[in-house]
């Protein structure tokens, strides 16, 4: 890829942190490349004057979609935590937290 | 195979069996599906009990619904309870859901019986079904050529003859582009017309499930179970629409067909000469043919792999090792994350992952997601317009026929392209249907596509059912 | 340590767990205490191919809240605000950013005070680890188990303006912002099950000087907390400044044993959300038709209701202001008032609602009520043998109190009973008696002390002391 990549490696290896995944120094050049042949193919639509346009969401504009509050049948809690990949009295069991939610 | 309007017809009448019809199924299955890799999980327990149970009420006297005893293949992106999930991916591997979605309680309320789960690009991230974690799928028309994708597993399952009809799902044409590449009728809905609840998602806002068949007919009638309200998808329209099957019978005259030229360029040169016969073909019928150009549909492909990697990236967020599927044990949870996600996601997913986390991350939010969120709206206004004029588009499904495989591997890009015809009304949310013309030269089969606007997806039944009716002469 | 010189400034964000039946995206109960994990669904646990569907009575709820706060309720959608954190099941929370359903609210503390809302908006809560080893803190646990009965319960976030300049402030304006969301029936805000959950944001800047760096602080599970962890924050960021340091914005974490806030955080790690419209949500758009109709529904709100109150009374020193507020506080405010249309006094009804009535338990009746005030105040009853009748009374609300009175023994002593006893009194103590006569009233109570005693806690202290004085002036 001969174009100049929109984004650095660097770039490349925080976004891999923000989505939890690890790239080996191979992935971390070939996603480099390959995100910035894709970003740049999309300097089509980054440079259309869009002004005045109301972003896109969804494809029709329903509005209101309300459930009543009844309830309704729980999973079974042997079922659900059956494909859990550890369990322990009931609950999910992970190992250490470091560090509270953000 | 026969089509699911044949199979149902006999089994209601008594001709034969469920039980019959699905043992003829599993033995087409257990013949060729080591060499082309369709099913990736064959239910055989639960694909007898719903069979027997339909002979059950045929043999009561009952009504066993439209489907009754039509076998069926199940993208693995479909959630049915007991039964494994994988998407394609190592990350679902081993998994079951407690629950099952709503498309597939529809279609067992209808009589057909589910045989198993059927491959896929790993999370309907791609056009090949090179990237199944469990192995590519192979096209039937030529074990050397892919059978597109996402859903491919699903069309090889139909162009094989394991089953009639099998359901896949269509976020930028992952239903279109593989039913064109195996010969098959491919039909994504308007979106919100099929549930999404128990659909995996890949992208939201794009997604639909959606049928291959054999015949324009058979979709119909697919989609008439599937379809229609439910309360569990926020999304899903809260009316239904059109009878399609009385649709299919309803010629075209009257009817205006825009030759869209910015659905055709690009494209091999006897997969334009195809669409320019089936423009002859409705004319014929009495449709008036008008060309046209909209060329915001270009813009397409860039706000596409904005949106759906966007849309992904969050919705993939979930496969983080602790409450499914596989972990990757480390001493503190974030690090178990990272291991279980590096381990378990291919190239693919971790490529949309990383563009979708990039375009929405702080500081490009604007540039790229809110950018393409924009386009997706000039597209859509694009659409509408020209829908004044005609009352449905015409054009390629894709731009070539299908491919070798390895062929897109190496440029990621080079494969987006050929998603570049399908993904426009995915965008706009619109129904579009890809319906067989012919053979290419070299024998692969070639898809033309009909585009209708939304809601008013009755009018690719119409068109479908002349198209394919044309091209049989 | 001292804040001479300096002001602080203070904005808070409460959550506010609904009472609904069901979660916010799924039927699942919302049901506080239950065997972890048995109100979940594929929704909120998240599993894959789930889908949200918005509860209605929540968004009532939500509603009902933006207006008591003086909110404009308005067009709004849900985005995605995405992280990585075990209890949050989808890796993102689906919450309400740029344009949430209530904006520019006020509330307005008993002291007059109004301190701006900036927005009162919906999401969802996340699921409750417990951790093993350690000291059962998340510091220091080997291991972390899961329960997701509280995922997707739904919450109301109200974020204050910066615009409380005390710990004391800040604690009325919980209490104020609590007895409203009460009122309305939307929480039943219980700060210690965690149905209601505090952060405070904290700068110090010498008056008239631009805002200082804030902190915010975590964990404020009650109002006792929340006042001490921001005076403590306060005074940190004071000596921090004094010493000629730099206040680093960071999320403290309150330690109510010790007493002092800590740093949460070993590394200062950026937090970037990515928010996103969900798109598995459609917007929601409250009708002009359906907020009025809530409007109108809307039950009065405690200042109105201590207000009614004050009327009643005619008197609005600290001291009756104190005891009304707790009386609505409580929801005793309409037994007041009924018992008080029923010849019941009022300063006497809310001083005995406020200190004897118990409103977790069996309440007396309006009529009940009222006739123990009543005897009460004409002398039938002396305080101690009123609280007894009121104590009786939550066994068997609708008794009639003259019978209480007269099954406890209370029965009136005649005025020549008492006389006499008085008289007994005074010629037995003859030094006290001296004393008293001279002028020294602190003897008073000496002596109301002996005739209750020689009539066995009948007598009426009251009437008491008007004998006695009586007696001397004579
Ligand atoms: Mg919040
Ligand atoms: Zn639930």
């Amino acid at each position: 890829m001969s174009e100049q990549s929109p984004l650095t490696k660097e770039e490349v290896i925080h976004v891999a942190g923000l989505a939890r995944l690890e790239l080996t120094d191979d992935e971390v050049t070939t996603f480099t490349a390959q995100l910035g042949s894709i970003l740049n193919h999309a300097a089509d639509i980054s440079s259309l004057d869009l002004e005045g346009l109301v972003p896109m969401a969804h494809p029709f504009d329903l509005e209101n979609i309300l459930r009543p509050d009844v309830p309704t049948a729980s999973l079974d809690r042997e079922e659900l935590l059956a494909g859990a990949p550890s369990v322990e009295s009931g609950r999910f069991k992970v190992g250490r937290i470091l560090g509270e939610a953000p | 195979m026969t089509t699911a309007h044949d199979v149902a017809a006999q089994v209601r009448s008594g001709h034969t069996t469920a039980r019959e019809v699905l043992e003829q199924s599993f033995a087409a299955i257990a013949e060729r599906n080591q060499e082309l890799n369709a099913f990736l999980y064959l239910d055989h327990d639960g694909a007898r009990a719903a069979a027997t149970a339909v002979d059950d009420v045929v043999a009561a006297g009952q009504d066993p619904g439209p489907l009754a005893g039509v076998p069926i293949g199940i993208k693995d992106n479909l959630a049915m309870r007991g039964i494994p999930t994988t998407c394609g991916s190592k990350i679902l591997d081993g998994w079951k859901p407690p629950y099952t979605a709503t498309v597939v309680e529809r279609l067992l309320a209808a009589g057909a019986v589910p045989v198993g789960k059927t491959n896929l690009d790993e999370f309907a991230m791609g056009s090949s079904t090179e990237n199944s974690a469990f192995g590519p799928s192979r096209n039937p028309h030529d074990v050397t050529k892919v059978p597109g994708g996402s859903s491919g597993g699903s069309a090889v399952a139909v162009a094989a003859g394991f089953v009639p009809v099998s359901l896949g799902s269509d976020t930028g044409g992952s239903i279109r582009q593989p039913a064109a590449f195996c010969g098959l009728v491919g039909y994504k809905p308007s979106y919100g017309h099929v549930s999404r609840y128990g659909l995996v998602a890949f992208s939201s806002s794009l997604d639909q499930v959606g049928p291959f068949t054999t015949t324009v007919a058979d979709a119909a009638l697919v989609t008439q179970v599937i379809g229609g309200h439910d309360p569990a998808d926020s999304t899903s329209m809260p009316d239904g629409y059109d009878d399609l099957l009385a649709a299919c019978g309803r010629g075209v005259a009257g009817l205006k067909v825009g030759l869209c030229r910015d659905l055709l360029d690009g494209a091999d040169a006897e997969i334009i000469e195809r669409v320019r016969q089936a423009a002859a073909v409705l004319e014929a019928a009495g449709a008036e043919i008008v060309d046209l150009s909209i060329p915001e549909l270009r813009l397409g492909l860039s706000a596409y792999y904005l949106i759906a990697p966007a849309e992904a990236s969050s919705n993939l967020a979930r496969y983080d090792g602790v409450r499914f599927g596989l972990r990757v044990e480390r001493e503190d949870v974030a690090a178990m994350n990272v291991a279980t996600r590096t381990a378990g996601f291919g190239a693919e997913v971790k490529r949309r992952i990383m563009l979708g986390t990039y375009a929405l991350s702080a500081g490009y939010y604007d540039a790229y997601y809110g950018q393409a969120q924009k386009t997706r709206r000039l597209i859509t206004n694009a659409l509408d317009a020209a829908y004044e004029k005609v009352d449905v588009l015409l054009g390629a499904t894709t731009p070539t026929t299908a491919f070798g495989f390895g062929d897109k591997v190496a440029d990621p890009m080079s494969m987006y392209l050929s998603d570049l015809f399908t993904i426009p009304t995915n965008l706009a949310g619109h129904g579009a249907m890809s319906v067989p013309f012919g053979n290419s030269a070299s024998g692969m089969p070639i898809g033309v596509q009909i585009l209708s606007p939304g809601r008013r997806d009755d009018r690719l039944f119409q068109v479908g059912a002349v198209l394919e009716a044309g091209v049989a002469k | 340590m001292s804040m001479a010189g300096y002001e602080t400034i203070i904005g808070l964000e409460v959550h506010c767990e609904l009472k609904t039946e069901t979660k916010l995206f799924c039927g699942c109960r919302n049901a506080f205490g239950d065997e972890p994990n048995t109100n979940v669904c594929p929704v909120c646990v998240g599993l894959p191919g789930s889908l949200p569907v918005l509860n209605q009575k929540a968004v009532e709820f939500a509603i009902r809240i933006g207006l008591a706060l003086n909110c404009e309720v308005k067009w709004s959608n849900f985005h995605r605000k995405n992280y990585f954190y075990p209890d949050m099941p989808k890796d993102f929370q689906i919450s309400q950013y740029d344009l949430p359903l209530n904006e520019h609210g006020t509330i307005e503390l008993p002291d007059g005070t109004v301190v701006g809302i900036t927005r009162a908006h919906m999401e969802e809560d996340t699921g409750k680890s417990t951790h093993l080893g350690g000291s059962g803190r998340i510091h220091g646990a080997d291991a972390s188990l899961i329960d997701y009965n509280r995922s997707g319960v739904p919450l109301v976030e109200i974020v204050s303006e910066p615009d409380m300049r005390s710990g004391v402030q800040a604690r009325a304006y919980v209490a104020e912002l609590r007895a409203i969301l009460v009122a309305v029936g939307a929480t039943d805000g219980r700060m210690e099950e965690g149905s209601m959950r505090v952060d405070a944001n904290v700068s110090v800047r010498k008056p008239g000087d631009p805002f200082g760096t804030r902190c915010e602080i975590k964990n404020l599970n009650s109002l006792r907390s929340l006042q001490r962890a921001i005076e403590y924050e306060a005074l940190r960021q004071v000596d921090c400044i004094e010493a000629g340091e730099r206040i680093v914005q960071e999320t403290r974490h309150w330690d109510e044993a010790a007493g002092r806030t800590g740093s949460m955080r070993s590394k200062e790690e950026a937090n970037d959300y990515r928010y996103f419209p969900e798109p598995d949500l459609v917007p929601l758009a409250p009708s002009a038709a359906w907020i009025e109709e809530i409007r109108s529904a809307l039950p009065a709100l405690p200042k109105a209701r201590r207000q009614v109150l004050v009327g009643l009374i005619g008197n609005d020193d600290q001291a009756t202001l104190d005891l009304i507020a707790t009386v609505v506080d409580r929801d005793l405010d309409a037994l007041v008032v009924e018992a008080a249309s029923a010849g019941a006094p009022a300063q006497l009804a809310v001083t005995r609602a406020a200190n004897e009535l118990n409103a977790e338990g069996v309440l007396p009746s309006a009529k009940s009520f009222a006739t123990t005030c009543q005897m009460e105040a004409s002398g039938a009853l002396s305080a101690t043998q009123a609280k007894a009748v009121l104590a009786a009374l939550s066994e068997t609300p609708d008794a009639d109190p003259k019978a209480i009175a007269a099954s406890l023994g209370f029965e009136q002593l005649s005025e020549d009973t008492l006389s006499t006893t008085v008289d007994e009194v005074i010629s037995a103590n003859g030094d006290e008696w001296a004393r008293f006569a001279g002028g020294d009233d602190k003897l008073a109570q000496f002596f109301i002390g002996k005739v209750m005693a020689a009539t066995k806690g009948k007598a009426n202290g009251k009437a008491v002391i008007s004998l006695l004085n009586e007696r001397r002036s004579g």
